[in-house]
This record gives C-alpha cells, structure tokens and sequence, in this order.
C-alpha cells in the first residue's frame, strides 16, 4: 500500500519501491540456486570424509553412518600433509615476497623516473599476460636443471614470481602514477632524500594497492598446479595441491580417505579467501580501472 | 643526452634546485646527477627485469628455437628438421581434435558463461539481505586450487558415485551417464566442472564494473519514463561495456590455456575426446619426451593467444584503452 502511493509521490524512488516486489522473489531465487551450486559440493566432500569406505560404496549420497574422524586424525598424524602444506606455504610466501618486492621497485623506477625506453619496459613487462604459463615450460626446465634448482622449492618459486609481474605492474604502476607530484616536491624540498620519500611516503600511501596485489601473488602462487608438476619430482617436495591429486592416484581404492585430504587441502584456501575477500574483490574492481 | 634533456629527465624541481645552488661547479654536478639517477633506475629496474626476462621472456625465445629441432631433451641439439615438427602436428588428427576441444571450450565460455555473469551480476547489484555473504560464497570457487577442484569433482561423478545417486533419488535415473569416460560427454563434463571454478570471478569482476554506473543516470532515464529493461539495454549494459571487454579478454587467454582441470578430470581422454592444446603438448611432447614438438605446439599455442589479443585489441578493447594493453599489443 505504502509502495503504491510513494510511486504517486516520486518518480524514480517510489517506481523502483514497487519494482521491488516482484523482482526480491527472483533475486533470492537465484541467490539460493547459486549458493546451493557452489556450497553443496564444498559440504559433500567435507562430509564424506567422515564417512568410512564400505558406507560411502553402499550409498554415495547420504550422510556419515556412523560418523567418524579416523580419515580425518590419520592426515592430520600423516608426514606427508603437513610437508606438503609446509612446501605450500613456503613456495606462496617466497614467490609473493619477490613479486612484491621486485614489482614495487620496478612499478618505482617506471612511474617516478623520466627516461627513455620506459613505455618499453613496461610494454615487456605488461606482454607477460599473453603468454601461457606452458609456453616456455621446457626451456624452463632446462634453465633450471642448469641452476641446480631442480626438484627444489625455489625452482618453483622464482618462475612464479616471474609470472606474478605482469598483473602486479598493471595494477600498481597507474597507483603510484596517480600520487600527485606535489607530494613529491614537498618531500624534497623538506630535504628528504629520494629514498626516505618512497620508502617512507610513497609506498605506505599505495597500501591497499600492495595488498591486493600481494595478495593475487599469493593465491595465484598457493593454487599453481602446473609449475610444480614440471620442477619437482620428490614427494616430499611436492605442494599442496599436487600432493592431493598424488593422494587421489596413489590411494585410489580409499575413497574417504581422498575426500578428507581434498577438503584438509581445501581448507587453508577457503580459510585465507574469508579473511581476506574484500582485499580480492577491491583488487579485482583495480584491475577494470588500471 | 644534453643539458636540457637532463634537466628534463631529471626530478624536476629538485634538480633545477641543485642546478642554481651548484653555481660554477655545474658541470660536473650535472654529470654526477645523471649517474645518480641511472645508478637508481638500474637498483630499482634490474632485479625485476631480469626476472621477468630470465624466467619468462628468454625461454619463450628458446622454446621458439627448440621447435626446429627433434629432440628427446637429452644429449645435444643436432638434428634440426625445419618446421616438419610444425608440419607434424597439423597433420596429426589429434592435435586438429585438440584445437577444435580447446576453441569448443572457448566459445562456449564467452557464449554461455558471459550471458550468466552479466544476468547474475545484473541482480546482485540491487540491495537485498545477504548480498555480501552472497558475494563472498560465489567467488569462493575461485580461490580453490583448480587441481583440487578437480579432484573433487572427479570423486562426485564417479560411476554411481554422488551425482548419479542423486539422480536416481529424484527418478531421473535415466539421465546417469558415464560422466568423465562417455566420449560425447566428457567435453560438456569439463565444461561444466571449469564454469564452476571460474564463474564467480566473472561475476565480481562484472559487478565491480557496475559499482562504476552512476545511479543518477538510471534515475534520470527512469523520469523521462523508461522501462526498467530499457534503462538495463540503454544505459547500464553500454557503460558495462569496457567491463566486459576485459573479462572476454581474460576469459579468451584463460581458455585457450586450459590445462590444470582438464588434467585431472580426464587427461584429455578418453581417447583424445577432452583434448585441450594443453593438454596434447603435456601428453605427446613432455610425457613422451619429445621436446622440440611439445616446444613446436606451445609456439602454436602462443600464436593463437598472441592472434586473438591483437584482433581484440584492434576491434574491442580499443575503444575503451589507452592504457597498458595498447602499446602492449599495437
């Protein structure tokens, strides 16, 4: 009622106001089937992990009868989890440090420097999005057999870093560009030398910029399947992501067993991804902008 | 470089500052000036450069230079054959089926996933409870590691495994399928299984972009009397536009690269069905240890990537950047 005479009263507001009635329904509608599509198989697996082997082949779908954690206490005792989360971490914090690091003072040196052969630079840096990780993966190899960094945790992270620029240069560099130079010239003037000023004022002021875009290092780094699949061979090396799907061929007849490691492996992710979501999706507005 | 280029190249007003205080020692001051500013650029410039050079720009080069040899990777690069490892590849029916696999997957991403972004996008953008959690839940995928997304969905469509079991307890039995071996399905599967991952991504990059359409515009169509669907095709979806350019852009490169899901799922097979590019290097040229053709069909790949983002360039994104992705390709 109340809707029907606001739209008499004001255009735009009391029409939208009446809108909404019929459109809340299909917008919860959808709302429901997406979150039923994405959650469902989450839970699933997560749940038949604390199912045991002859429950899940009598029935596929259905809930733990009974329930226990023995799937679950196994991993947790396991070497090999906790060397592979271990692997994991190390190679995401190393890979996200150099490109943070090496991105921010190179995105310094291309957007506070006058010099020729900048835009080319950046151009080098920025052709980095058309090639597919795959593309140079033998040469790669080679490259690193050659530096003895093979089958080591940090063949792995220094190719990753290396492919983490170009988003990172995309992102930051119109950042720092859009600092206003006043800034700059106050800094000098005050007698702060170039390197108190980035140190001190510039790269606190791009804060959430280096967030996002150590952040998208991170993920990208944590879920990478293909770079490790090349460089490491021992199994105690291995990520991750690249342990689980060892796990799942290595142990194909447990199938609890599989679904537990999936959701252990599942977990550091989700976990990281609710703490930091508004981060990724500011990152992700940030890359339509730059 | 002369006087004035480096006054210009210089910092500014830092560097006239010096220039008037330097007096009659000025050339030298000048000359310790350029050095400084290059030894900063170099600090600065060169740890990422060669990085990114070293590790990403130089083997493509050499993967490129590989192609022309055959070559098991072991011993010394002495047989060069010309383009017959090129010549091979278009002649081998599996790797046309991978090409077809992989533009199959393409299409359908940007015809199929960007009308279901758009729409899903277009209703989060009103305000309704649970929006936030919402956002939050279908982006979730993405973050999973797309080889574990793989795994877990292998163990749901297994034969009698979740999704058939659900299918039967709903009476449609009928529709249980051998998801991840029936040749004429296993295409659909991995699609299906890659839209899952990476919808939500689309839809936060899309409604991002929507953040950036100004109310007032909507407001001020809706009083000149415009129907809600003529004010979405009128005004939201045109300044939606260079939104959507970059997520075709992305979805395009990110497609044609498929390899991670697809491995796991169904290795490209069975019987080559699921083949990607990607997966057919991985498959004939590491895994059979013939590296200059694997090298041979990663050059064939990065043309395609490289094709597509010029002809993008040049008729899409174009109108929308000047930015980055212009000199890049232009």
């Amino acid at each position: 009622m109340a809707a029907v005479t606001r739209t008499e009263a004001s255009g735009y507001a009391g029409r939208y106001a009446q809108r909404r009635w019929t459109v809340i329904p299909g917008t919860y509608l959808v709302a429901i089937v997406a979150v039923g599509l994405t959650v469902v198989p989450l839970l699933l697996v997560v749940v038949n992990g604390f199912r045991t082997n002859g429950d899940i082949n009598n029935s596929a779908a259905g809930l733990p009868h009974p329930w226990v954690a023995g799937n679950y206490t196994s991993i947790l005792k396991s070497a090999s989890f906790w060397e592979f989360l271990g692997n994991s971490a190390l190679i995401s914090v190393v890979a996200t440090t150099l490109t943070l690091v090496l991105g921010s003072m190179a995105a310094l040196a291309l957007s506070q420097y006058e010099f020729r052969g900048r835009e080319f630079c950046y151009t080098v840096f920025v052709s980095g999005l058309l090639f597919p990780i795959g593309v140079g993966a033998l040469p790669l190899y080679l490259l690193l057999q050659r530096l003895g960094l093979l089958d080591n945790q940090f063949g792995v992270a220094i190719p990753e870093a290396a492919f983490g620029l170009p988003i990172t240069m995309i992102i930051l560099r119109p950042f720092l560009r859009a600092i206003p130079g006043e800034l700059r010239e106050a800094a000098l003037v005050d007698g702060a030398s170039r390197f108190r000023f980035f140190v001190q004022i510039l790269l606190p002021l791009a804060k959430p910029a280096l967030v996002t875009v150590g952040l998208l290092a991170f993920v990208t780094s944590w879920n990478q399947y293909f770079v490790p699949l090349l460089v490491l061979q021992t199994s105690s090396h291995f990520t991750l992501p690249l342990g689980t799907y060892t796990f799942q061929t290595q142990y194909s007849q447990n199938v609890a067993g599989i679904f537990a490691f999936t959701a252990m492996s599942m977990l550091p992710a989700l976990g990281a991804f609710v703490f930091a979501e508004r981060y990724l999706v500011a990152g992700a507005a940030g890359a339509v902008k730059g | 470089m002369s006087r004035n280029t480096a006054i210009e190249a210089g910092l500014g007003p830092a560097a006239t500052e010096n220039s008037v205080a330097a007096g009659p020692l000025r050339a030298p001051r000048w000359r310790s000036q350029k050095l400084r500013k290059r030894a900063e650029l170099t600090i600065l410039l060169a740890p990422g450069l060669i990085l990114f050079v070293g590790f990403v720009f130089i083997p493509i080069l050499i993967a490129a230079y590989y192609s022309f040899f055959n070559w098991s990777g072991y011993g010394p690069l002495n047989d060069p054959i010309g383009f017959k490892n090129y010549s091979y590849a278009f002649k081998d029916p599996a790797f046309i089926h991978a090409i077809e696999h992989t533009l199959i997957l393409t299409v359908a991403s940007v015809v199929i996933q960007g009308p279901l972004s758009i729409a899903i996008a277009l209703l989060l953008n009103r305000r309704f409870f649970g929006r936030g959690f919402l956002r939050t839940v279908i982006f979730a995928p993405y973050v999973l590691p797309p080889a574990v997304t793989g795994v877990m969905w292998s163990l749901i469509l297994q034969p009698s495994g979740f999704m058939d079991q659900v299918l039967k307890s709903l009476g449609l039995g009928g529709l249980v399928q051998l998801w991840l071996a029936n040749v004429h399905l296993t295409l659909w599967t991995n699609f299906v299984v890659l839209t899952w991952q990476y919808i939500g991504f689309g839809i936060v990059l899309l409604l991002a972009g929507l953040q950036g359409v100004p109310n007032e515009l909507k407001e001020a169509a809706a009083i000149d009397g415009a129907s809600p669907w003529q004010v979405t095709r009128r005004i939201t979806l045109p300044l939606l536009a260079p939104t959507i350019r970059i997520w075709g852009f992305i979805t395009v490169v990110g497609s044609l690269q498929i390899f991670d899901i697809v491995w796991i799922l169904t290795a490209g097979g069975p019987a080559g069905s699921s083949s990607t590019i990607s997966t057919y290097m991985y498959s004939e040229g590491v895994q059979a240890t013939d590296f200059g053709f694997a090298a041979a069909v990663a050059v064939i790949l990065f043309v395609f990537c490289f094709v597509f983002a010029i002809f993008y360039q040049r008729y899409a994104l174009s109108r929308d950047t000047r930015g980055a992705l212009t000199r890049a390709v232009g």
